[in-house]
C-alpha cells in the first residue's frame, strides 16, 4: 500500500494544481489591484488545469502518503463533480451583481473558493481519520468567511456568525467521535478501524458513543434534520453564489467523506456481526440510525418548505430534503445504495445549481428574493421562466428530467434492499415536495405580470451559462447509462 | 409486421410527429398565430392519417397481450444498457413500441380526438404559441402511453402528460383554474409515485436469462407477464402473496385516479369545469381511457392473481361510480359539470365490464372506452359552442335553442341519445356488452348498476328539455348556428357514433382476438 513519497506526489498533482491556483490568485489580486475582478480568469484557468489532471487519474486505484489519501475511481468521480461545481460557481460569481458591491475584496473571494475546493478534494480522498478532520475543517473555515463575504449586510454577517457556531459544534462532535474511535480501536486510519472491528472490540459502549458522535458530526455538514438549523439562515444570508456552493458542493463532499468512512470501516466488517461478543454488540445499529434520520429529514424538511416566502429559504429546505433522499442510500449499507447516492449527488448538483442560478439572475435584475415577486416572470422572460420550471420539476423528480433518474435509482436501491417502509416515506415526501416547487412555477406562469412590469432580458453570456446547466439536466434524463456505469464501476473498484 | 417511413417505424412517427410540430411552433414568430394553428393541425392531421393506415394494415387475428411474436408494428431497440458488475446484474431499458387489439382503437381515438381538439382550439387567442406547444407535447405523451411496451417508457410518457395538462388548465382555464389545475396535478402525481414504486419493485423481481446466459433485469412488460421470470425470494415472487396484493392495490389506485373511479374522482369535475373546451375534450376523450387501458395492459396480465382476488372490489367501485356519477349529474345546474359527472358514470360501466373477466364484458369495456371517447368529446364540444357564443353554461340559462340553432340541436341530440344508450347509436352496443358480461360474473352488482341507466335517461332528457325545448330567451334570439369549422369537428364524430351503433362488428373484430386471449390468460394464471 505504502508508496514512495515522490510517487505519491505524482498522484497528488490535482491538489497541487489547486494550491498553485490559490497562490496565483493571491498574487494576481496584488498585481491587478483595481482590475482584480479578473482574478476569476486565473482561477478558471487553474480549475481547468486541475480538471485535465483529474481526468488523467481515471482508472487509478492507489493509496498515497502511507495510507493518508486514496486515489480511486470513487474519489475521481467526486473530484469531477466538485470541479464542475467549482467552475460553475466561478462563472456565476462573474455575473453576480451582489459581489460587485464588494469589488475591492473580490480577489480574496476567488482565492477562498479555490481553498474550499482544495479542502473538498481532500475530503473525498482522505482515509486517515486525522486528515479527514483537517480537510473537514479547511473546508468549513473557508466557508465561514465566504458566507460572510458581503459583511456590510447584517444578514450576511449573521449568517457567517451562525455558521461558525454551528460548524464549531459539529467539528467538536466529529473530533470527539474520532478520538473515541481511535481510542477503542487503536487505529488512526479507516482500514485499521475496519481490521480492529473485525478482530473484535471490547469497549462496545464507547464504540456506540463514537459512532453516534461521528454521525452527528457529519449530519451537521450534510444538513440532516434535526441538525439542520443553521442551514436556512445561512443560506438566506450568504451571497447567492455561496449559498449555491454550500448547498451543492459542500454537501457532495460531506456525503463523499461519510460514504468512504462507513463503506470501509463498517460495511466491509460485516456490520460487526462477526465479532462475537455479547448480544448487545452483535450489531451496531448505524444503518438503522441513518435510515430513521433520512426518514425524518425527508418528511420534516419538505413540510417546512411549504411555508417559505423567500426563494433562498425554500431552496435551503429543498436541499435539506434532498439530503434525506440521498442519505437513504447509505442507510441501506449496500453497494447499490452507494452507487445510487453518487448518481443522485451528481444530478442534484446540476439541477440545484440551475435553480440557484435563476435566483441569482432574478436578484440581479429585480433585486428581490421573495417568491411573491416571481409573479408573472414566465411571461416577462419566457426563457428564464421555462428554465426555472425545468430545474424545479427536475428537483421534484419528474421525467424526462435527470431528477427523475436520480429518484429512480435511489428508490430502486431501497426497494432492492428490502426497506419498503423507507421508500414509502420517500414516496410520500416526494408528493409533498411537489407542492412547494409547483408554487413557484405557478407564480411564474399562472399569475399574470402587472402592467408596470415589463419584459426582462439577459445578456448572451448569462444565457450560455444557463444552457450549460440545462443540458445535463435534460440529457441525463433520457440518456443516463454513462453516469450510471461510471458510478457502478467506481463503487466496484472502491479502494480498500 | 413492419411498416417504415424513411427508415423509421410508423409508431415512432405517430408518437413523435407532435413533438416535431411543437418544435416548429416554437420557431414561428409570435405574431403569426395562424401558422401555429396550421402547424398543429398538420402534425395531428398527419398523425391521424398514419393511424388510419395502421388500422388498414392491422391483422385482426394476432393475439398480442403477452406474446411478443404477435405484436404488430413492433419497434424494439436498446435504450439504456448498463453492463453487469459483481453485485448487480445487467440493466436493460428498452425503447419498445408495438400494438395489439387492445391498443389499436385507442391509437385511433387519440389521433382523432387530437385533431378535433386542434380545430376546437382555433378560437384561442391568448398566448397561442405556448398553448399549441404544450398541446402537442400532451398529444405525444398520450399516444406514447398507448404504444409503449416497456414499463419505464410507459411511465415516462405517462408523466410527460402531467405538466402540459397542468399549464393548459392553469393558464387557459376558467376563473378557478389554479385550484383545478393543482388538484388535478396532485392527484395524478400521487398516482404516479405509487406506480413508480410498483414499477421498481417489479423491476427487481423480474429477471430473464438472455442469449449469453446473463441474468438481465428488465422493464419489458412482456417479460413481467411471465411468472417464470420472477426471481425466487424477490418481493413480488409467488402467487397470492401479501406483497403482490399490495402492489395490485397501489397500481389500481394509480390507474383509478385517472379513470376516475369513486372515491378518487373529485379532481375531475373541477378540472373539467375550469379547463378550456378543447382540453376538456382531450381530458374526457383520451386521458380517462389511460386509466382503464393501464389496468388492462399492466395490472391484469402482470398481477392476475390480484385481479381475480379483487374482482368484486373493482365491480363494486364500478357500480358505485355508475350510480353516484349519474345521481350527481342529475343534481347539477352547470352544463359542463353535468357532463363531467356523466363521464364518471360511463367510465364506471367500463370498470364493471372489465371486472367481470369475461370475454363479452371486456370487449364491451374497451368498446365503451372508444365510444365514451367519441360521445363525450361531442358533448363537451356542444357545451363549448354554447359557451363561446353566450359565455354561459347554466342549464337554466337557456331554453328553446332548438328553433334557433337547428343543425346544432340535431347533432346534440345524436350525442345525447348516444350517451343515454339509445339502441342504434354506439353507446348502446358497448353498454349492453359490458352489462351482459358483468351479469355472468356478478348478478346483484350488475342488476343494481343497470338502474343507473334510468338516472342517466333522466338527466339527459331533463337537460334536453331545459336547454333545447321550451321558450327561447330574448337574449338568445341572435344566436347563430354552427359554422363550417364547428361542423368539421362534429361530423366525423357523429358518423362514427351512428356507424358503430348500427354495425359495431368491425370494431369488435379488431380487438376480439387480443381480449379473449387476455381474459383467458388472467383466468388461467390468476385462479
Amino acid at each position: 500500500m505504502a508508496e514512495h513519497i515522490i510517487e505519491s506526489i505524482y498522484r497528488f498533482l490535482p491538489e497541487i494544481a489547486l494550491t498553485v491556483t490559490l497562490v496565483a490568485a493571491i498574487v494576481a489580486d496584488l498585481v491587478l489591484k483595481e482590475r482584480n475582478r479578473n482574478v476569476s480568469w486565473v482561477v478558471l484557468a487553474g480549475l481547468g488545469v486541475t480538471a485535465v489532471l483529474v481526468a488523467g487519474q481515471s482508472g487509478w486505484n492507489v493509496s498515497i502518503f502511507s495510507d493518508m489519501v486514496a486515489v480511486d475511481p470513487f474519489a475521481v468521480f467526486f473530484k469531477a463533480v466538485l470541479l464542475a461545481a467549482g467552475l460553475l460557481i466561478v462563472l456565476f460569481s462573474m455575473k453576480s451583481r451582489e459581489l460587485e458591491h464588494n469589488s475591492t475584496r473580490i480577489g480574496e473571494y476567488y482565492m477562498l473558493i479555490t481553498g474550499v475546493i482544495f479542502g473538498m478534494f481532500l475530503m473525498v480522498g482522505a482515509t486517515n481519520l486525522l486528515l479527514m478532520y483537517l480537510a473537514f475543517e479547511l473546508t468549513s473555515i473557508s466557508s465561514y468567511v465566504l458566507a460572510g463575504f458581503t459583511k456590510s449586510l447584517r444578514k450576511s454577517a449573521e449568517a457567517s456568525m451562525k455558521y461558525i457556531i454551528f460548524g464549531a459544534v459539529s467539528s467538536g462532535f466529529l473530533i470527539y467521535g474520532i478520538s473515541l474511535l481511535v481510542g477503542v480501536t487503536g487505529a488512526i486510519d479507516i482500514y485499521g478501524v475496519r481490521d480492529a472491528l473485525q478482530a473484535g472490540v471490547e469497549q462496545t459502549a464507547a464504540l456506540y458513543v463514537a459512532v453516534v458522535m461521528i454521525i452527528v458530526g457529519f449530519s451537521y455538514k450534510i444538513t440532516v434534520v434535526p441538525f439542520h438549523f443553521w442551514a436556512p439562515d445561512v443560506y438566506e444570508g450568504a451571497p447567492v453564489t455561496i449559498t449555491a456552493f454550500l448547498a451543492t458542493a459542500s454537501k457532495v463532499a460531506g456525503f463523499a467523506m461519510m460514504i468512504r468512512f462507513f463503506r470501509v470501516s463498517f460495511m466491509d466488517s460485516g456490520a460487526l456481526a462477526t465479532h462475537g461478543f455479547d448480544g448487545l454488540a452483535a450489531t451496531l445499529p448505524w444503518s438503522m440510525i441513518l435510515a430513521v434520520l433520512a426518514a425524518i429529514t425527508m418528511l420534516a424538511a419538505n413540510l417546512m418548505a411549504l411555508w417559505q416566502e423567500n426563494i433562498k429559504r425554500l431552496l435551503a429546505y429543498s436541499s435539506i430534503a434532498h439530503a434525506g433522499f440521498i442519505l437513504m442510500g447509505l442507510a441501506l449499507a449496500t453497494d447499490e445504495g452507494i452507487s445510487a447516492m453518487m448518481i443522485y449527488l451528481a444530478i442534484y448538483l446540476f439541477m440545484n445549481l440551475g435553480a440557484f442560478y435563476v435566483v441569482m439572475l432574478v436578484a440581479n435584475q429585480l433585486g428581490t428574493e421573495a417568491i411573491a415577486d416571481y409573479q408573472g416572470l414566465g411571461h416577462r422572460s419566457p426563457f428564464l421562466g421555462v428554465s426555472m420550471a425545468i430545474f424545479l420539476v427536475a428537483l421534484a423528480g419528474f421525467p424526462p428530467t435527470a431528477g427523475f433518474i436520480a429518484k429512480v435509482y435511489i428508490f430502486g436501491a431501497t426497494i432492492s434492499a428490502g426497506m419498503i417502509w423507507l421508500v414509502a416515506i420517500a414516496g410520500l415526501a416526494t408528493v409533498v415536495s411537489l407542492f412547494y416547487y409547483i408554487r413557484v412555477v405557478r407564480n411564474m406562469f399562472l399569475v399574470e405580470p402587472l402592467e408596470s412590469q415589463g419584459p426582462v432580458t439577459f445578456d448572451s453570456a448569462s444565457i450560455l451559462i444557463m444552457v450549460l446547466l440545462l443540458i445535463p439536466v435534460l440529457l441525463l434524463g433520457v440518456y443516463f447509462s454513462p453516469i450510471v456505469a461510471w458510478a457502478k464501476n467506481a463503487v466496484t473498484m472502491f479502494g480498500t | 409486421m413492419e411498416f417504415q417511413i424513411l427508415g423509421i417505424g410508423i409508431l415512432t412517427w405517430i408518437v413523435f410527429l407532435p413533438i416535431v410540430g411543437m418544435l416548429i411552433v416554437l420557431l414561428i414568430p409570435n405574431e403569426n398565430k395562424n401558422a401555429m394553428r396550421w402547424t398543429a393541425a398538420g402534425a395531428t392531421g398527419l398523425q391521424l392519417l398514419l393511424a388510419v393506415i395502421l388500422l388498414g394494415l392491422f391483422d385482426r387475428t394476432a393475439l398480442g397481450i403477452n406474446d411478443p411474436g404477435s405484436f404488430q408494428f413492433v419497434e424494439q431497440f436498446d435504450w439504456i444498457i448498463v453492463e453487469a458488475v459483481p453485485w448487480v446484474g445487467k440493466i436493460e431499458i428498452l425503447y419498445f413500441l408495438g400494438i395489439d387489439g387492445l391498443s389499436v382503437l385507442m391509437v385511433l381515438l387519440t389521433a382523432l380526438i387530437s385533431v378535433i381538439g386542434v380545430i376546437s382550439s382555433w378560437s384561442i387567442e391568448k398566448m397561442v404559441k405556448g398553448y399549441f406547444a404544450l398541446y402537442l407535447l400532451l398529444v405525444t405523451g398520450m399516444m406514447g402511453v398507448f404504444v409503449a411496451l416497456d414499463f419505464f417508457l410507459f411511465f415516462i410518457f405517462w408523466e410527460v402528460m402531467l405538466l402540459p395538462m397542468y399549464f393548459l388548465i392553469g393558464i387557459w382555464g376558467g376563473p378557478r383554474r389554479e385550484y383545478a389545475a393543482i388538484k388535478f396535478f396532485i392527484y395524478t402525481f400521487v398516482g404516479g409515485v405509487l406506480m413508480l414504486l410498483v414499477m421498481l419493485g417489479l423491476y427487481f423481481s423480474v429477471a430473464y436469462t438472455n442469449g449469453a446466459g446473463e441474468q438481465v433485469h428488465t422493464f419489458n412488460l412482456l417479460h413481467m407477464m411471465n411468472s417464470a421470470n420472477f426471481v425466487e425470494g424477490s418481493i413480488f415472487y409467488g402467487v397470492d402473496t401479501t406483497w403482490r396484493y399490495i402492489a395490485w392495490v397501489a397500481l389500481f389506485i394509480s390507474f383509478a385516479i385517472k379513470v376516475p373511479l369513486f372515491p378518487f374522482h373529485t379532481w375531475l369535475p373541477d378540472a373539467h369545469v375550469e379547463a378550456p373546451t378543447p382540453i376538456s375534450v382531450i381530458l374526457a376523450g383520451v386521458l380517462l381511457k389511460l386509466g382503464t387501458y393501464g389496468m388492462l395492459r399492466i395490472m391484469y396480465p402482470i398481477l392476475p392473481d390480484g385481479t381475480v382476488y379483487f374482482m368484486y372490489l373493482m365491480a363494486a367501485l364500478g357500480m358505485i361510480s355508475i350510480i353516484y356519477g349519474a345521481l350527481c349529474a342529475m343534481a347539477q345546474d352547470d352544463f359542463k359539470k353535468l357532463i363531467a359527472y356523466s363521464s364518471i358514470s360511463h367510465m364506471g360501466i367500463v370498470m364493471l365490464g372489465m371486472a367481470s373477466l369475461t370475454n363479452q364484458g371486456t370487449v364491451g369495456a374497451v368498446l365503451q372506452m372508444f365510444n365514451h371517447g367519441t360521445i363525450t368529446a361531442m358533448l363537451f364540444l356542444i357545451v363549448g359552442v354554447l359557451y363561446d357564443r353566450t359565455h354561459k353554461r347554466g342549464l337554466y340559462d337557456f331554453g328553446g335553442i332548438a328553433n334557433q340553432m337547428p343543425k346544432y340541436t340535431g347533432i346534440a341530440m345524436v350525442a345525447m341519445f348516444a350517451a343515454l344508450g339509445l339502441p342504434g347509436l354506439s353507446g348502446f352496443v358497448s353498454e349492453l356488452f359490458s352489462f351482459l358480461g358483468a351479469f355472468d360474473s356478478f348478478r346483484v352488482i350488475t342488476i343494481i348498476s343497470v338502474t343507473g341507466i334510468i338516472f342517466t335517461a333522466a338527466y339527459i332528457l331533463w337537460t334536453i328539455q331545459r336547454v333545447f325545448l321550451g321558450e327561447l330567451g330574448e337574449e338568445h334570439k341572435s344566436l347563430t348556428d354552427l359554422t363550417a369549422r364547428e361542423m368539421l369537428m362534429f361530423v366525423p364524430l357523429m358518423l362514427i357514433v351512428i356507424f358503430l351503433g348500427v354495425y359495431p362488428g368491425p370494431a369488435i373484430e379488431l380487438m376480439n382476438a387480443s381480449l379473449s386471449h387476455l381474459v383467458e390468460f388472467v383466468n388461467i394464471t390468476g385462479r
